[in-house]
């Protein structure tokens, strides 16, 4: 659905956007993370045709951006960064608006307008006008609008911003639904636990240039290492480290708790259950030590990987 | 084609609903379509009641025409600001980038925008215009001659797409709505020498010169619609900031084009001045072209206004001629630097003007001297007098420095009152605007003052006692 190869853009003489190279599946998330200013937007608005890339291609939906701008874009839904609705239009005058904008017949339009207006909870305020709305209200709207002619294709920049949490449960539903859908979705959001919830794909951008890129378990595995277990026991051990079985390394304890790396640890922990049971150490918990995509993507920003290979993706 | 139309109508649709939603637009649009045109009314009947009563008829005559021109042309001036909040506002509130990520392709949405703020202004015009024709037939009677109408008509629409047009261009250098109206003094200047010129031609009452306005500013509207299409696209609007007073890249930008490459003077003229003059090629034969039909409706106007003959005695141009401008102190070095710096105002003059009309009113200013030219060339010939002595004796000794230097002056400056109507490739108005003040200022500085300084000298200390060697005593 969406591919890129190479993908920059330069304006003037300040590089924007460096050789950005990207493959999302119909049904799958990419969630493009990255600090203010690291070329995000412009790789978006080149997706949408609206920029033209400098060098390197992209094929959004079948089509290429620079060759077939109009049916990209009719392709794309786009949530921009600054929704930029008319503050005194009525929300389901807008919506009608874009959808004539799309192509889209009347009959179609009016149907659209009352499913979107009542899934985003919008149906009660559909005449009044958008500016009179909350922020959330005018997110949902804005968001409503890049679905309205229901696009293959979904680029949303900050779904979520500014949404109270049971709004953005809300959308966070509606991109799973969509992703069910069949529809490409890339995000470009600051919110890294919502790209841990959506993503499939995770590429971390900076300076233009994606320094790492893959599933967020195999960024975990790259940029953290492999992944450690905890161990709780219901006595002490008194100093002494317990009998593990082969394939288990321990990194870390303290009075009642151990800490371990497993090679292959479906078939390692059952084995060292099992150990600790022989031995009469008793088990209270044994669990995966939580590794968050905070940290993948502070330690992809901190420079260290900056020459990183990408991972594969899949 | 109408399916291609259609997208550019749905904006145009949504905007001019959008305007009258608000009462900043609404309240000026029926002042000016209702209240305006009846007062107006009012005053051309008083005016004409007033007028009658000294005999001054013709007064009260013209009058009503040119309150048919100013009622015609208040509502469009709306059209500025709409044109203004519609391409600019759009920047500003980015409610711009959700249309530009739909399937609308860059001339559907400037159509649309175009058409937006043209059409209620317009309409607003001739329903003003329509109250006051249908007041003055009521009260007295009057109606304008079928052909006036239609040229105040068209005057009108012109005007008003000319405004948005050159709305769009200005838009196109700015994100805020506030810069935007400072650099709309690009539009309002030179719209208020033309209105300036067109009540002029009311009140002359030679309405056939109206035409010449229509067609001008077809040619003008034509040209900024060409510039604004240009500009108006996907990745100017979006790929530039814009508004910042980055006063250190003007002057680096300036400075690029003036001084270039060039390490002396010789090698500054080698690189920079020369190769100047043959980009401007075309400007240089254009103005030429433009000084020589000057010249040619000059010496015409010489059959139109005829000197009396006593004033063309050129044989009586004897010694004491030169005796008597000697006592007068002409022969000086000050009388030089007089002559030069008067010379330099003019061409200032010119600069100026042309910068604020697209170059033709710095062009109009340019031709004045070549028209009288023309005009004393065409009286002596009507005289009698050898035309080719006259020019020999009081044109040729300075002007063969002096309108190079007008023709360069004027070739430097179409270029740079042209750049707002001329698009430049991947530069911005503004960048291409220094670019040409910077070849305006190398023909001025390499050329133009030198060339004026040698026609200064010629014509203070060689001109003047020249005319008795080649008139006195014939």
């Amino acid at each position: 659905m969406i591919v890129t190869e190479g993908l920059c853009k330069l304006f003037d003489s300040f590089l924007a956007v460096d050789g950005v190279s990207i493959h999302v599946r119909a049904g799958e998330v990419l969630a493009l993370l990255g600090p203010n200013g690291a070329g995000k937007t412009t790789t978006v608005r080149m997706l949408t045709s609206v920029l033209k890339p400098s060098r390197g291609w992209a094929r959004v939906a079948g089509y290429d951006v620079v060759e077939q701008g109009a049916k990209v874009r009719a392709a794309v839904g786009v949530l921009t960064e600054q929704h930029g609705l008319y503050g005194r239009m009525p929300a389901a005058e807008y919506l009608d608006f874009f959808g004539q904008l799309y192509g889209l017949n009347p009959a179609s339009r009016g149907k659209r307008v009352d499913q979107l207006l009542e899934k985003f909870g919008l149906q009660n305020v559909r005449r009044q006008r958008i500016g009179e709305f909350s922020k959330g209200m005018r997110q949902k709207l804005a968001l409503a609008r890049a679905l309205f002619h229901d696009p293959p294709v979904l680029l949303l920049d900050e779904p979520t911003s500014a949404m109270d949490p049971e709004s953005a449960r809300l959308v966070r539903d509606s991109i799973r639904d969509l992703r069910s859908a069949e529809r490409a979705i890339v995000i470009c959001t600051h919110n890294l636990a919502e790209a841990e919830e959506l993503a499939d794909q995770i590429a971390i951008i900076r300076r233009g240039k994606i320094i790492v890129q893959g599933t967020p378990k195999a960024l975990k595995e790259t940029l953290l290492g492999p992944v450690e277990f905890e161990v709780r026991l219901g006595s002490a051990l008194n100093g002494r480290s317990p009998q593990v079985p082969a394939g288990v390394r321990i990194t870390a304890q303290g009075t009642d708790w151990f800490r371990y790396h497993a090679i292959q640890p479906e078939h390692a922990n059952p084995r060292l259950l099992r150990a600790l049971l022989e031995q009469d150490v008793p088990v209270i918990s044994l669990h995966e030590i939580p590794r968050s995509l905070e940290q993948v993507y502070l330690k992809a920003i901190n420079h260290a990987y900056e020459t990183m290979e990408v991972p594969d993706a899949r | 084609m109408l399916a291609e139309l259609r997208p550019a109508l749905i904006i145009t649709r949504r905007e001019i609903r959008d305007q009258f939603r608000d009462w900043r637009i609404i309240i000026p649009i029926l002042v000016l379509t209702v209240l305006f045109p009846s007062l107006m009314n009012f005053t051309a009947h008083q005016a004409a009641n007033f007028v009658q009563r000294y005999g001054a008829t013709a007064v009260g005559d013209r009058l009503m025409p040119f309150l048919l021109m100013v009622v015609g042309f208040f509502p469009i001036s709306v059209s500025l600001v709409i044109a203004l909040e519609s391409f600019v506002g759009e920047k500003e509130r980015h409610s711009i980038e959700p249309l530009l990520c739909s399937p609308l392709s860059d001339w559907q949405l400037y159509l649309g925008k175009l058409l937006a703020a043209t059409v209620p202004p317009l309409i607003a015009s001739y329903i003003g215009i329509g109250v006051y024709l249908i007041g003055l037939y009521r009260k007295i009677g009057w109606t304008p001659e079928p052909d006036l109408l239609v040229q105040i008509l068209l005057l009108t629409t012109v005007q008003a797409v000319v405004m948005v047009s050159g709305a769009v261009v200005v838009s196109s250098q700015t994100t805020s709505v506030r810069a935007a109206n400072l650099l709309a003094s690009f539009i309002i200047i030179p719209m208020t020498f033309l209105i300036q010129g067109e009540s002029v031609v009311m009140f002359w009452a030679n309405y056939d010169v109206l035409w010449w306005a229509i067609i001008g500013q077809i040619v003008v509207a034509a040209l900024l619609i060409r510039t604004g299409v240009s500009k108006f696209n996907r990745e100017e609007l979006l790929g530039r900031e814009l508004d910042v007073i980055n006063l250190r890249w003007g002057i680096s930008t300036f400075w690029r084009a003036f001084i270039g490459h060039a390490t002396s003077p010789f090698d500054w003229y080698q690189k920079e001045v020369f190769p100047t003059l043959r980009r401007l090629n075309m400007p240089l034969g254009l103005i030429a072209a433009t000084l020589a039909v000057g010249m040619v409706v000059g010496a015409g106007q010489a059959r139109v206004f005829v000197l009396p003959a006593d004033a063309l005695q050129l044989e009586n141009l004897g010694k004491g001629f030169v005796t008597g401008l000697e006592a007068i102190r002409f022969f000086s070095v000050e009388n030089v630097s007089a002559v030069w710096l008067h010379n330099l105002r003019v061409m200032m003059l010119a600069t100026v003007l042309g910068i604020f009309s697209f170059g033709v009113l710095g062009i109009l200013v340019l031709m004045v001297p070549m028209m009288l030219i023309g005009y004393f060339t065409g009286a002596v010939a009507g005289a009698g007098i050898s035309p080719w002595l006259f020019m020999l004796a009081f044109v040729v000794p300075h002007g063969i420095l002096e309108v190079p230097a007008i023709i360069l002056v004027g070739a430097a400056i179409l270029r740079l009152g042209g750049t707002l109507a001329a698009p430049s490739p991947g530069k911005t108005i503004g960048e291409a605007w220094l670019q040409a003040f910077g070849d305006w200022t190398k023909v001025i500085v390499g050329l133009v003052l030198p060339l004026l300084l040698g026609a200064a000298l010629l014509e203070v200390f060689v001109t003047p006692k020249l005319v008795p060697l080649i008139f006195g005593g014939r």
